[in-house]
């Protein structure tokens, strides 16, 4: 029975790397600068949910931390970036 | 590289299915921000990922370690909580965001519109 829960991690592997790679199309072609915040958000939730998903393969404790430091960052830096675009400048 | 444990089939077969689903819906979402024509239509592509996905594939986790029992899941809660409290907070800064921008740039085509509330705009 592992094998099933085995195979499904390895599809979800392959799907998550396919939407980090749209995501990284969107980040280079994208038309204007608030497409490519919004590219660069969704890689970063992206890599949060590949460390999951390394973290029940592999049954590691460490992938769990690197998740929660990963949407962190990410959501500080997302925050940045939107309030940057917005008014020129982050601290107002 | 250590196999995956033998967990029970009861067990097995639920993390799978939600293991599945949420890849596909991450990928699902992730297609959506590359192939949908306009900003205001690909906004809508990451918010199912950032929900549905990551629910599911958490959901799985949260599944998995609780039948392993090799520990106590509060990661999956912590993350389960920061990222439903953030992600509309993000997705409204960058919506934000891009109607500023767009409505200083003047863009018309883009239909954003403030509603008439700067005077520049109902002069038209």
């Amino acid at each position: 029975m592992a094998s099933i829960l085995e195979m499904s991690i390895i599809y979800a592997f392959v799907c998550v790397l396919l939407a980090m790679l749209f995501c990284t199309v969107r980040l280079v072609i994208g038309p204007s600068a608030h497409d490519r915040a919004l590219a660069l958000d969704t890689l970063w939730m992206c890599a949060m949910l590949l460390a999951l998903v390394l973290g029940i393969r592999f049954r590691s404790e460490v992938y769990f931390e690197a998740a929660v430091l990963i949407a962190l960052l990410g959501f500080v830096s997302t925050i940045a970036i939107a309030k940057f675009l917005m008014r020129g400048e982050v601290i107002e | 590289m250590n196999a995956v444990e033998n967990i029970p089939v009861w067990a097995a077969v639920p993390v799978a299915v939600l293991v599945i689903l949420g890849g596909s819906i991450i990928l699902i979402g992730a297609l959506g921000l590359m192939r949908l024509p306009s900003f205001y239509q690909r906004i809508h592509g990451p918010a199912i990922t950032v929900t549905l996905g990551a629910g599911c594939i958490l959901m799985a986790s949260i599944l998995y370690f609780s039948v392993l029992q090799s520990r106590v899941v509060v990661h999956e809660l912590i993350i389960t909580a920061f990222v439903f409290m953030t992600a509309p907070v993000v997705s409204m800064m960058i919506m934000r965001a891009a109607v500023y921008r767009d409505l200083r740039a003047g863009k018309k085509d883009t239909g954003v519109s403030s509603g008439g509330v700067y005077r520049s705009e109902t002069r038209e």
